[in-house]
């Protein structure tokens, strides 16, 4: 195991004191959650028949998803496209997206309680007239694999040769089934929202709810992937390799990919809304809510990524990236929450709760120290000194 | 929208507008990708 120079560093820094002020409610809360019997999700949180989704729900699992699709994205550019020079930002990118998809599931955990069930999708009760049987088999197929495409940096800082030698292997492999698991699940958590066409508003409902899903989910992947990597330069600067120049080149180059997905984006919304002929929604308040969402985080981060390949502005590209995980952030808080059940008393609806808020923000910064955890101690932006040839 | 009372017209009037707008989005692209590849070229 290789030992890291920043183990040694003090614990008491202003983060550390923060997250584990965080971390220690969020387990309060947690234990209140667990603890609480039949009351369940309903003694930290808002839940109910009308609104049954909360924050763990539609911020972490929605949220989380997308956000984590930077893996899929970055796997398909590179392995399947040939696409070699986003090489040094794959692992990074599998990392992020492993560890939103594993603390996604914990979230659902957090809200669905029973976790001795989790299997059930799998053994006991199919449910396969669900789309939530294909979430379910595709997260936890997806999940595994990810960490089979993420072994190889793990076998490198245990220095386990062999097993390495076996995960490296498999790993193209991986990615191409991880691959068709994301395209297929991105695309469902949208659809799952298929049966509820009286519920969500008409201006985010579409029958190609899940085709926004999934190409939203691909902006959103690589936007992460610019974010993650601006910040590790920043943040873990021993622990990163490239150049600021590469990275640059690299932010560039996905700033042209996130345009065009954004594009692509915009143009399908509006065909949304052509096709269910809902233009005269958009004269309303809600509209208004709609075209901010559409125009403000969608259009305008699309103009700025294409402005910023154009004049060569990395620092441009990265403002884009945050607008555009913004609205993606936006948008399923929007279908999910905000705009669902909109026709309800407000008393019906759903109301922010403290506990539910700080528990879905504990497991955000669970997420974030591990990937620090990990980032630390494995080769996860620079190469192992053992396979400097082979990474 | 006003002159649609069936499900056909609804449908029709939808379809039609919905592959006008694909038809200029996929013009549009044209001009966005050029945009975007322009300085590559240079």
């Amino acid at each position: 195991m290789t030992e890291s120079p920043t183990q040694s560093k003090s614990l008491l820094t202003p983060f550390n004191l923060v997250a584990g002020l965080i971390l220690a409610v969020g387990a309060y809360v947690a234990f209140l959650r667990f603890s609480s019997g039949l009351a369940g999700i309903g003694a930290v949180g808002d839940s109910a028949q009308s609104q049954p989704w909360g924050m763990l729900i539609s911020f972490n699992l929605m949220c989380g998803v997308p956000l984590s699709a930077g893996g899929f994205v970055m796997g398909t550019a590179v392995y399947i496209f040939g696409m070699k020079q986003y090489r040094l930002v794959v692992r990074p990118a599998v990392l992020v997206g492993m560890i939103g998809y594993f603390f996604a599931v914990v979230a659902l955990l957090m809200d669905v309680g029973r976790p001795w069930r989790l299997p059930y999708p799998m053994v006991v009760q199919y449910g396969v007239t669900s789309v939530l049987f294909l979430v379910a088999w595709h997260v936890a197929l997806y999940l595994s694999t990810q960490f089979v495409e993420f072994s190889p940096a793990v076998f490198e800082w245990l220095n386990w040769k062999r097993w390495r030698k076996v995960a490296v292997a498999v790993a193209v492999g991986a990615v191409i089934f991880g691959v068709i698991l994301s395209t297929l699940h991105q695309s469902a958590l949208g659809a799952l929202f298929l049966i509820t066409p009286t519920k969500v508003h008409p201006l985010w409902y579409s029958p190609f709810i899940g085709l926004f899903f999934f190409v939203s989910a691909i902006a959103a992947g690589i936007c992460m992937v610019i974010l993650e990597s601006a910040l590790a330069h920043r943040y873990f600067r021993e622990k990163v390799e490239m150049t600021t120049e590469h990275l640059d080149q690299i932010t560039i180059g996905l700033g042209k990919a996130a345009s065009i997905a954004l594009a692509v984006y915009f143009a399908i919304k509006v065909i949304g809304i052509a096709h269910g002929n809902t233009w005269h929604y958009l004269a309303s308040p809600i509209g208004h809510w709609f075209l901010l969402e559409l125009l403000g985080f969608s259009l305008l981060p699309c103009v700025l990524f294409a402005a910023g390949v154009r004049e060569r502005r990395p620092r441009l590209i990265r403002w884009a990236a945050g607008l555009t995980v913004l609205g993606i952030i936006l948008n399923r808080l929007n279908v999910s929450i905000i705009t669902f059940n909109l026709n309800l008393p407000a008393e019906q609806r759903f109301q922010f709760h403290w506990k539910e808020v700080w528990l879905s923000l504990a497991v955000v910064m669970a997420a974030v120290l591990t990937y620090r955890w990990a980032v630390n101690r494995m080769p996860v932006h620079h190469k192992h000194p053992l396979y400097k040839t082979v990474h | 929208m006003e002159t649609t009372k069936t499900l056909f017209d609804f449908m029709t009037y939808t379809k039609g507008v919905t592959y006008l707008l694909a038809v200029l989005f996929m013009v549009g692209f044209t001009f966005f990708w050029l945009f975007l590849v322009d300085r590559d070229k240079k």
